[in-house]
């Protein structure tokens, strides 16, 4: 089973879903045992959200308009 | 050819992902506009069944440095000597508690304007990598491609950038009372040794 500190470094890649199938599987065996890694990962996952969910936008409506008027008109 | 650019533009999504204004200095309407010309001027140089999203990005991750990066002096990041890191603090601070932590209420409470000026303040390499990683949800690979740069410079960048940004929230919900600045640090060296 992985280490705490092992466990750590690879939160990032975890969180990012950039572990292989057996990494993954193995870093998940210890969150399921040790609760203080659970959640520093739970805490960098809910921050991940807070700041997808802060910081996205949409584009301005005159700007998809100019955009597709340009489509239009390049035929 | 217009058509199938519009078309292919459709398939990148409803969000549309180019343009976004609210991380304010990710491109302006501006850059995208002129990223959306250069990237028509440009596609038949797209290859169909690539990544149409990345592609994209690229050509306006190249607009906006173009345009808007030598104008600023670039501030350096700080290695993070002296600097607060939220996990380090509630990671040292006691065992987990409950399905949601005390600091996890605080995340929820951190207000729009704070985020997004937090990200905006981190410097250009790593703000770009934070924004594709975790607002645009690229992966790696295609951060990778969209910036120019290894993998590993990918993932140093998004480490170093992440702790930047947290640190800085951190900051900001202690300095708003959402959240607890510790007391003193342990002392590297035992007393005794001093």
């Amino acid at each position: 089973m992985a280490e705490c500190n092992e466990t750590l470094r690879e939160l990032y890649q975890f969180l990012d879903g950039e572990l292989t199938d057996a990494d993954r599987h193995h870093i998940q065996q210890h969150l399921d045992d040790c609760s203080p890694c659970l959640a520093a990962f739970d805490f960098e996952a809910e921050l991940r959200l807070v700041v997808r969910n802060r910081c996205v936008d949409t584009v301005p409506d005159a700007l998809r308009d100019r955009i597709a008027r340009a489509i239009e008109e390049a035929g | 050819m217009g058509a199938s650019f519009g078309l292919s533009l459709q398939e990148v999504g409803d969000r549309q992902e180019i343009g976004r204004r609210k991380a304010r200095r990710i491109p302006g309407e501006q850059a995208a506009w002129n990223a959306y010309l250069r990237a028509f001027q440009s596609f038949r140089q797209f290859t169909p069944g690539t990544n149409l999203r990345a592609w994209l990005y690229r050509i306006l991750t190249n607009t906006y440095i173009n345009s808007y990066r030598k104008k600023q002096r670039q501030p350096q990041l700080s290695d993070g000597e002296g600097v607060e890191d939220w996990q380090l603090h509630r990671a040292a601070g006691h065992d987990a508690v409950g399905l949601r932590s005390a600091e996890m209420e605080a995340l929820d409470q951190l207000p729009d304007s704070a985020v997004t000026e937090a990200l905006n303040e981190l410097p250009d390499t790593f703000r770009l990598a934070v924004y594709l990683a975790d607002v645009e949800g690229f992966s790696y690979k295609e951060i990778a491609e969209i910036l120019e740069i290894p993998i590993g410079t990918v993932m140093s960048r998004l480490h170093r950038g992440r702790k930047a940004l947290q640190a800085r929230l951190f900051d900001y919900a202690v300095s708003h009372g959402l959240a607890d600045r510790p007391s003193e640090p342990v002392p590297a060296v035992p007393a005794t040794e001093r």
